[in-house]
C-alpha cells in the first residue's frame, strides 16, 4: 500500500518503480527548481544552474494578482519548454485533477506537481498517484499532510510556504514544523506510535518508518516565498534537501543574475561569505506581499487536506 | 582490515546524491568527505562524482575554482569514480550537452546525456558484470547517459542487452551510467576503494 518496492531479480527493464520515481528527486538534491513561463525563461534558468524547471503559464504572484481559475498549462507551452532544456521539466496539475495528470504524463513531463498554487479540482480527494509512471511532488504544511501524500504515491514532498508572496515566513514555519514533528516521532516509544498515527491522520506503517529512520522516505524540498540567496540558504540550513523558487526569480530586476546567485547560495548554504558575495548587485527583489496582510481565503497553503 | 588507515575519499558535493555515496563509503570503512573547495580536494586520495545534474556541477565547479584542480587530480592519476552525471563529468566528449557545457574529461569516451528519453523511460534492470562476479548487479537508470563510443584504452565493464555500454574503466577512472549508491549493493564502491588502496 504505502510501499510498492520493485521486485529485484527480473531481467526485464522495469519502468516507473518506486525507486526510480523517488530516485529522480534524490538527484535534484542540493539544487534549485525554478518556475518558468516561457522557453526563453527556461533557457535562462538552465544557464543559471537550475537543476529542473517548473513549466507554468503564470507564476504564483500573477495568479494571485490576476485571480480567476488557475489550471494546467497549455500543452504547446510545456512542449516548447521540454524542447528548450536538457534538465528535468516539471508541470503542475490541480489538486485531485487526475486527468490533467494523465495529460501531463502523455506530454512526457519528468515530474508532476499536484499543486495548491492552481485552483483545486477536488476538495476531498487528492490524485491517486500510484498508477502513474511519472513521479509526483506534493506540497505539505506539516508531517501528517506529507505522510498522507506519500501514502497516495507522492515521490517527493515540498513544504508549501505561501507561494507568490516573496515572504519566506510560511516556508520557514512549514519546514520547521515538519522537522520538529519528525524529531518528536523519533523520541516516542513504540507503544505511543499508534496514537501518534491517529493524531497525524497518517498510516501507522509510515509513522513507524519515520520513527525508526528519523527522516521522510522521500526527498523534502521547500517552496513558497523564497526570493533571495539568503532565503534559499535559510531553507537549506533548516534541513531542506533543495528549494523551489517561483515568482522570486522572474519577478525580480535581473533574473539571470539572481537565479545564478540563488544556485550558489543553495550549494554553499553554510558559508556566509559565499552567500554575501552572491547577494551583491542583484538589483531589485520581487516586491512581495506580507503573508500577515493576506486575508485567510487568499492563502494558498491552506489548500490541500 | 588490510590497510593500516582508512582510505580518505572525497565525494564531490556541489549538487546531487553525494550523501548516499558518503554513507556507502563510510559503511565500507572509508573516511569519506564532502568536497566543495580546492583545499578539501587536496586532502583526499580518491574521488567520487555523484549523480545529479551535470550542467549544474559543471557551472559550480568552474565558478568556485574547483574545475582546474579536479582536472589536475584526474591527470595526476587519482582514482575517480563517476556515477550518471559523474560519468558525464569525466568523459572527454559530451553529446546533447547544453551550449557552453564543459566536462573535466579523462575518459576517452563519447557520452550521450539523457540517452533513454524522459523520466518516463527511467528504469531498473539486472546487469551481468564479469569484473564483479555473481550475482548480477541490480542497476537503477535515472534519465541516464550512455557510452556511445569508447577509445581503444577503455574497457567496457557492463552493457545492456542491446550492446550499449553502461559501465567503463580506463586507467584511474571508473564510470557507470547507473546508481550503485541507491541499491545497497556495495560491490562497485568496494571495487573503487580497492583502486584507491592500491593507487
Amino acid at each position: 500500500m504505502s510501499n510498492t518496492e520493485s521486485t529485484p531479480g527480473t531481467n526485464s527493464n522495469e519502468l516507473g518503480s518506486n525507486r526510480v520515481k523517488r530516485g529522480l528527486a534524490e538527484m535534484l538534491k542540493g539544487g534549485v527548481i525554478m518556475d518558468v513561463v516561457t522557453a526563453e525563461q527556461a533557457r535562462i534558468a538552465e544557464d543559471a544552474g537550475a537543476v529542473a524547471v517548473m513549466a507554468l503559464e503564470r507564476v504564483p504572484a500573477d495568479i494571485r494578482s490576476q485571480g480567476g481559475v488557475a489550471r494546467m498549462s497549455d500543452p504547446d507551452l510545456i512542449d516548447s519548454i521540454i524542447a528548450e532544456v536538457s534538465i528535468p521539466v516539471m508541470a503542475k496539475a490541480r489538486i485531485g485533477h487526475f486527468v490533467e495528470a494523465q495529460v501531463l504524463q502523455a506530454l512526457k513531463v519528468d515530474y508532476i506537481d499536484e499543486s495548491e498554487v492552481l485552483s483545486p479540482a477536488d476538495y476531498v480527494n487528492h490524485i491517486d498517484k500510484w498508477p502513474f509512471t511519472v513521479p509526483f511532488v506534493c506540497g505539505a504544511t506539516n508531517l501528517g499532510e506529507a505522510l498522507r501524500r506519500i501514502n497516495e504515491g507522492a515521490a517527493m514532498i515540498r513544504s508549501k510556504g505561501e507561494a507568490g508572496t516573496g515572504d519566506v515566513s510560511e516556508a520557514t514555519k512549514h519546514i520547521r514544523t515538519i522537522k520538529a514533528e519528525i524529531a518528536a516521532l523519533s523520541a516516542k516509544s513504540h507503544d505511543e506510535l499508534y496514537v501518534a498515527a491517529k493524531d497525524l491522520q497518517a498510516p501507522y506503517e509510515l509513522v513507524l518508518e519515520i520513527a525508526r529512520t528519523g527522516k521522510l522516505p522521500v526527498v523534502l524540498f521547500t517552496a513558497g516565498g523564497v526570493a533571495t540567496p539568503a532565503d534559499a540558504a535559510l531553507m537549506m540550513q533548516l534541513g531542506a534537501d533543495g528549494v523551489f523558487v517561483g515568482s522570486g526569480i522572474f519577478k525580480s530586476g535581473d533574473p539571470a543574475k539572481r537565479a545564478a546567485a540563488i544556485v550558489k547560495a543553495t550549494t554553499f548554504f553554510d558559508d556566509p561569505a559565499v552567500i554575501a558575495e552572491a547577494s551583491r548587485g542583484l538589483g531589485e527583489a520581487m516586491v512581495g506581499i506580507n503573508v500577515a496582510d493576506l486575508a485567510a481565503p487568499h492563502r494558498l497553503s491552506e489548500r490541500g487536506w | 582490515m588490510a590497510g593500516s588507515a582508512a582510505p580518505v575519499v572525497g565525494v564531490l558535493a556541489l549538487q546531487g546524491d553525494f550523501r548516499e555515496h558518503i554513507a556507502v563509503l563510510h559503511s565500507l570503512g572509508a573516511d569519506a568527505r564532502p568536497i566543495r573547495r580546492p583545499e578539501e580536494l587536496a586532502e583526499v586520495a580518491g574521488l567520487v562524482i555523484p549523480g545529479g545534474e551535470s550542467t549544474v556541477m559543471d557551472k559550480l565547479s568552474r565558478a568556485f575554482g574547483l574545475a582546474e584542480p579536479l582536472k589536475a587530480a584526474i591527470s595526476s592519476g587519482m582514482p575517480v569514480y563517476g556515477t550518471c552525471a559523474g560519468l558525464i563529468m569525466i568523459a572527454d566528449r559530451v553529446l546533447d550537452a547544453i551550449e557552453g557545457q564543459q566536462s573535466l574529461g579523462g575518459l576517452d569516451i563519447s557520452v550521450r546525456r539523457n540517452a533513454f528519453g524522459s523520466q518516463l523511460d527511467s528504469f531498473e534492470t539486472d546487469l551481468d558484470i564479469p569484473v564483479l562476479g555473481d550475482p548480477p548487479v541490480h542497476a537503477v537508470f535515472i534519465r541516464a547517459p550512455i557510452v556511445e563510443d569508447a577509445g581503444g584504452g577503455v574497457r567496457a565493464l557492463a552493457s545492456l542487452g542491446d550492446g550499449r555500454i553502461v559501465a567503463v574503466e580506463q586507467g584511474n577512472l571508473l564510470g557507470t551510467s547507473f546508481h550503485p549508491e541507491m541499491t545497497g549493493d556495495t560491490r562497485f564502491h568496494e571495487y573503487f576503494l580497492g583502486r584507491v588502496r592500491s593507487a
